[in-house]
């Protein structure tokens, strides 16, 4: 992925020869291309052909009819999107859920994570059990199991509502509020912030020391420095997480389908994109109507990614190539 | 770049020469020991905080069944067993071994699958040369980023035509495969982290490609290997989306299945054995954690692994 060949300007540069090492003067033995790389990558050359662009064509195809799995599909045309922006209001609410979801979901756990990084940068000791402990919950925190301890704890007289009511908040259970129930998935998704954070700390590690001690020099304070030093040096890793953690989002499906039962609800409020796909193309069998929301999210990931990246130019600082 | 080499790895109580590290003359000064010692009880509670689901759940599954809602305590009024039984009887007419099988053979399909494919095409990208080698690793780069939504539909439809819906076969062969672009990636960093001469050597001394490869390079590869491994398996044991998808009859339902048996039924009652099934979904992602967690989390760290 470019961004971490970004992410440290040597990367790229170890496919080339070290043509500066004297003891290499002598030319390659060969530098003709292998033939046999083809059979090493022959596995992948069925799959990405296989299962890859040839679903993908299909599925594009399948986008413009009529298919129940049963009979065969019907061109259709732009039916299935023109039916999906005009006349399904659900469609609608599973774009709404989705991007209140990534919206407040992906900057919140960003922020959390450079929190935590920040604090856990520093060499003290027990530093790698914490940062296990940490990071523990990006680990668990997909699984079926702890998404089933997550309903129960937000849901009435589970532990969030009642230490909540304890401090005089009154919610209620957050999953039976369709104000409230999409905040319990963004929670879950929160609690999983240790991968973004062990990325940070790889990130905060790479900057260099006495770009503080200049800083120091110059009589910048701590904040200061945090704001002129260490976030300007960190956007690289920023934009990596953030573009991770947009793709990741959009496509959030285990939490909001245990959370809800699998239904969205209540109220559709929990019906995330995903969620809403599969139930058009497993539940209803429309899998025309399921092809084209497919292509509708590629399309949705592929526009927010390009954005970043064409924004990255104004934010993004990486060192030692202009200063 | 260089996974290996860009990262020092991260030992605990390394000392690092930044400014935070308290010198010497000062970690004797009260001021900074109990700076210190702050220091230690935020993160302590942070991570009691953030580790405190885990533990609820653990303590859910030893409270009597009829008090999981209402006995809030994180220590269990009345501590029992029996959740755990009935959770061994299982669901749905199968018992538990039966899911917890599945669930092994599926995760361990996977990391053969996985380590095989992507190996082989991560030493072809990293190393060889060939016709085409660029547009192929853009491809590739891509494929990491695709919704698997994409692709699943006609996926469904062919696998459904060939008889293999309700099989393992769906999941395994995509990883046979090598669909997993992202453990591709994670084996193209790590070759190009070792040193061409080794492969240069063999090539002089009269050894093709696939020599090179099974006796030079593959033994080198083996933290790559590794880490594609582990996170094959745990990413195979908690997936619930395609599982979801392809397996639909009880007796080939794997845990994460087994438990939305559960999530179906809404009694209260069978909250107890569904939190002690839940620990046992959980047990072997706890020990793989325990057991390989600097290796897991510096593979997040040097390929920005999604956890």
């Amino acid at each position: 992925m470019s961004t971490t060949t970004t992410l440290r300007p040597a990367a790229g540069e170890a496919e080339q020869p070290p043509t500066a090492d004297p003891t290499a003067t002598p030319p390659r033995p060969r530098r003709r291309p292998q033939r046999s790389a083809y059979l090493f990558l022959l596995p992948w050359i069925l799959g990405a052909v296989l299962l890859t662009i040839g679903p993908m064509v299909t599925s594009l195809y399948l986008s413009f009819t009529d298919y129940d799995l049963f009979s065969s599909p019907s061109w259709v045309g732009f039916d299935n999107y023109q039916r999906l922006f005009t006349e399904d209001p659900r469609f609608w609410a599973s774009v709404r859920v989705t991007l209140t979801y990534v919206l407040v979901s992906v900057p919140l756990q960003l922020a959390i994570a450079l929190g935590v990084a920040l604090l856990l940068n520093r060499p003290r000791r027990g530093i790698g059990f914490y940062r296990s402990a940490l990071y523990a919950p990006s680990l668990l925190g997909a699984s079926i199991s702890l998404a089933l301890a997550w309903k129960a704890l937000f849901s009435t007289g589970g532990t969030v509502p009642n230490l909540l009511a304890s401090i005089g908040l009154d919610t209620g259970g957050w999953t039976d509020d369709p104000d409230l129930a999409i905040y319990a998935v963004v929670a879950l998704t929160l609690w999983q912030f240790g991968a973004p954070m062990v990325i940070f700390l790889a990130g905060l590690k790479q900057i260099p020391r006495d770009l503080y001690e200049a800083a120091a020099l110059d009589g910048a304070g701590k904040v200061r420095q945090f704001f002129s030093v260490t976030l300007p040096m960190l956007t690289p890793v920023l934009l990596f997480n953030l573009v991770l953690g947009i793709i990741h989002a959009f496509q959030s499906f285990t939490g909001p389908y245990v959370i809800s039962n699998g239904r969205g609800g209540p109220g559709d409020s929990t019906l995330v994109y995903t969620l809403y796909l599969y139930q058009r193309g497993f539940t209803d069998f429309r899998m025309g109507t399921a092809s084209a929301m497919a292509w509708l999210l590629l399309l949705a990931i592929a526009v927010v990614t390009a954005l970043l990246f064409a924004t990255s130019r104004r934010w993004v600082f990486y060192a030692g190539e202009e200063n | 770049m260089a996974a290996s080499t860009t990262l020092p790895p991260t030992t605990p109580s390394a000392p690092d020469p930044s400014p935070a590290s308290a010198p010497p003359t000062a970690a004797g000064r009260p001021g900074a020991r109990s700076r210190g010692v702050l220091w230690h009880v935020v993160v302590i509670a942070l991570v009691l905080v953030v580790l405190y689901p885990v533990f609820w759940l653990v303590s859910a599954s030893f409270k009597p069944a009829q008090e999981v809602l209402t006995d809030t305590g994180l220590w269990p009024a009345n501590p029992t067993g029996e959740n755990y039984a009935t959770a061994m009887d299982g669901v749905a007419g199968y018992s538990v071994w039966r899911y917890l099988g599945n669930s092994l053979v599926l995760s361990l399909g996977a990391v053969i699958g996985n380590v095989f494919s992507c190996t082989l095409a991560g030493y072809a990208f990293g190393r060889l040369r060939f016709r085409g080698r660029g547009v192929l690793f853009a491809f590739m780069l891509i494929t990491i980023m695709l919704p698997i939504h994409v692709v699943l539909i006609p996926q469904y439809i062919v696998f459904q035509q060939l008889g293999l819906v309700n099989t393992f076969w769906p999941i395994l062969l995509p990883k046979l495969l090598a669909t997993d672009a992202f453990f591709i990636f994670l084996v193209v960093q790590f070759v190009r982290s070792l040193p061409r001469e080794l492969d240069e050597a063999a090539l002089i001394d009269g050894a093709g490609p696939f020599r090179t490869f099974w006796y030079v390079i593959a033994p080198l590869l083996r933290p790559a290997m590794f880490t594609t491994a582990i996170f094959s398996f745990i990413w195979t044991w908690n997936d619930f989306f395609t599982q979801l998808i392809y397996l639909n009859s009880p007796e080939n339902y794997t845990l994460s299945l087994a438990l939305k048996i559960y999530v179906d039924q809404t009694s209260s009652s069978s909250y107890g054995p569904m939190f002690a099934m839940s620990i046992l979904a959980l047990v072997p992602v706890g020990l793989f954690f325990m057991a390989f967690q600097r290796l897991l989390v510096e593979g997040v760290a040097t390929q920005g692994l999604k956890g």
